[in-house]
């Protein structure tokens, strides 16, 4: 093929059309990460737990409303699997003296297991749109966008009041400085086991979100989500530092992780328009994370290095 | 006030960095006592103070305060009844949390920490008072993030988040010697100032004896994990430099030719 041929074949109406569907799925991704914005931002862990727990939330969804439960009631209960996943995770941590990343992989690994027992060890369940009542589905995009956005508005609102209150700043704390933390009376122990519990919960419900949208959970669904998650936390943060600068609160900067996986799906909406291998998006996806993760890091040898002594001493 | 009776504390036994730290350590303060402590490089000072504090469990002995037995009590069980500032002035405070983020945590020291706001608007009246005071032009800055402010304010902030709650015992180690010497001053006077104020009982651990002499009201001196010499009143009023060193090489303390183990 040609390149004129290959421009040629690129049909703009056709990335108009996917847009939309990027944009719902991109909103769900986005609840997700803002669990994993708890985590990694909030209490400085990186959670793998949520891999697991991810699928944990869309399986107890699917199964319940296969079972003729309420959407909304088979999402809670797929929010409380995720918080007992997380905190598994926590106590795996602080009572056992498990560094966390391993924690969180030991969780995620049992989780597999656990995962394939709730779906009556199937390997995908699926849960029709024209058989239940869905609370969103792909079948109709703009009312699942809507539904999306209303879940995640709420959720951005709960998390800005809940990390305002006393209970909030403590886990705060505990992320941003453990020894002032304990110095101040906080059991930064319990602090940790609460937000990993949280976060997870809210991946759970994310999880939920989405097999109601795709129509089905498989065993597989929550594969690399801490990476997707990680993209969209970033995103949001230098989208939102872009356009707000200085002005960018905790309103803002949650606002803007749910838009950070929305910029995350249309990103790949448009990679896959481009006809570029979808095989080769997880290796994309993570040279972007690596590359925003290491920005700090450059920013701060570029202001004192040992390279750059070298340089100089030339 | 503050009991210690018989503490030792022994770091990595059993291996070849065993360190005997703490080695029968007693010390009773009473209430409203201002002590400073002296020593040489690693003399324990600072584990006497992680030993009140509980930053670990110590060996052996007891430790009382306030009549509570608080031994066997985690830190953060502690911590209502202790107010710190460290030596390295990032310790003290949250650097991505706002100023009165900071204050109000600290307000709440050693409460259960509900679904109540963090900060409430009568505490930033409070807040914006008390920072005032300290004279750094710190209550415009109520909504900066703490990691922006500089070493000497962000210890002036620790400073007064161990006393906003007032407590039982202040525990401060060497909490001036990572500034430059103008505002190790400041920080010093400010101290002072708000010992005085609340009448708190103290430790104030120095490496500078001239600081140790002019403040408080009692001087210890340890060496090898426990108290060598303990001074106060009209005597500690009167002693001077040259007097301490005497009695520290008389002590046998493990001093080499100079004050240079004892000052900086
Ligand atoms: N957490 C620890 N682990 C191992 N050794 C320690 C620890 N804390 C203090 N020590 C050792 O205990 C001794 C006393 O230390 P420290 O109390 O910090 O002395 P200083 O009087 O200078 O404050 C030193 O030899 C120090 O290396
Ligand atoms: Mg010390």
């Amino acid at each position: 093929m040609t390149i004129t041929s290959y421009f040629a074949s690129l049909n703009v109406l056709k990335l108009l059309r996917n847009m939309p569907g990027g944009v719902s799925q991109g909103i769900i991704w986005g609840i997700m990460a803002l669990g994993i914005y708890i985590t990694f931002r909030l209490l400085d862990v990186a959670d793998l737990t949520v891999d697991g727990s991810f699928t944990t939330g869309g399986a107890v969804t699917v199964m319940l409303i296969l079972a003729g439960w309420p959407a909304w009631a088979a999402l809670l209960v797929a929010m409380l699997a995720g918080i007992l996943a997380g905190f598994v995770t926590g106590m795996l941590h602080t009572k056992l003296g498990i560094p966390a990343i391993l924690a969180g992989i030991l969780t995620q690994f049992s989780l597999y297991s656990v995962n394939l027992h709730i779906m009556g060890m199937a390997a995908n369940k699926a849960v029709s749109v024209d058989k239940y009542h869905l609370l969103l589905s792909s079948r109709n995009i703009p009312s699942a966008i809507l539904t999306g956005a209303v879940i995640a508005l709420a959720l951005v609102s709960v998390f800005y009041w809940y990390f305002g209150t006393e209970q909030g700043s403590a886990i705060r704390a505990t992320g941003n400085n453990p020894a002032m933390s304990r110095a101040l009376g906080i059991n930064i122990d319990n602090m940790k086991v609460l937000g990993l519990s949280l976060s997870n919960g809210i991946v759970a419900l994310s999880g939920g979100l989405l097999v109601q949208y795709q129509g089905f959970a498989d065993i597989n669904m929550g594969r690399g989500a801490i990476v997707i998650g990680l993209a969209a936390v970033i995103i949001g943060e230098v989208v939102g530092n872009a356009i707000l600068g200085k002005r960018l609160n905790f309103y803002g900067t949650l606002t803007f992780t749910v838009i950070g996986g929305i910029v995350y799906y249309l990103v790949i909406v448009i990679v896959l328009w481009l006809k570029l291998n979808s095989n080769d998006l997880k290796l994309f996806t993570a040279i972007v994370v690596a590359l925003f993760l290491a920005v700090p890091y450059l920013r701060s040898q570029q202001k004192s290095s040992f390279a750059k002594l070298r340089k100089k001493g030339g | 006030m503050l009991k210690l009776e018989n503490i030792s504390k022994t770091f990595n036994p059993g291996t070849i960095n065993e360190k005997k730290a703490l080695n029968g350590l007693s010390l009773h303060l009473k209430p409203g006592d201002f002590v400073t402590v002296i020593g040489g490089n690693g003399a324990g000072k600072s584990t006497m103070l992680n030993a009140v504090a509980g930053v670990w469990p110590v060996d052996e002995g007891r430790i009382i305060l306030d009549g509570h037995d608080i031994t066997a009590l985690p830190e953060y069980k502690r911590a209502h009844l202790i107010g710190r500032v460290f030596q390295d002035p990032m310790m003290g405070t949250a650097p991505n949390m706002q100023l009165e983020e900071n204050l109000a945590l600290a307000a709440r020291r050693g409460r259960p920490r509900g679904l109540k706001w963090g900060v409430t608007n009568s505490e930033r009246e409070e807040y914006h008072e008390r920072l005032k005071i300290l004279g750094l032009g710190l209550e415009d800055r109520m909504t900066s993030k703490v990691g922006l402010l500089s070493g000497g304010q962000r210890q002036a902030v620790t400073l007064l988040m161990a006393v906003l709650r007032e407590p039982k015992l202040l525990l401060l180690d060497e909490h001036t010697a990572a500034l430059d010497p103008g505002t190790a001053a400041k920080v010093l006077e400010l101290s002072d100032q708000i010992v005085q104020e609340h009448n708190l009982t103290t430790l104030m651990i120095t490496h500078n004896m001239k600081d140790a002499i002019r403040h408080g009201n009692r001087l210890i001196m340890m060496n090898e994990g426990h108290i060598i010499l303990d001074i106060e009143g009209e005597e500690k009023k009167k002693l001077t430099k040259q007097q301490l060193i005497d009695m520290f090489a008389q002590k046998g303390g493990s001093i080499d030719s100079d004050e240079t183990l004892l000052t900086k």
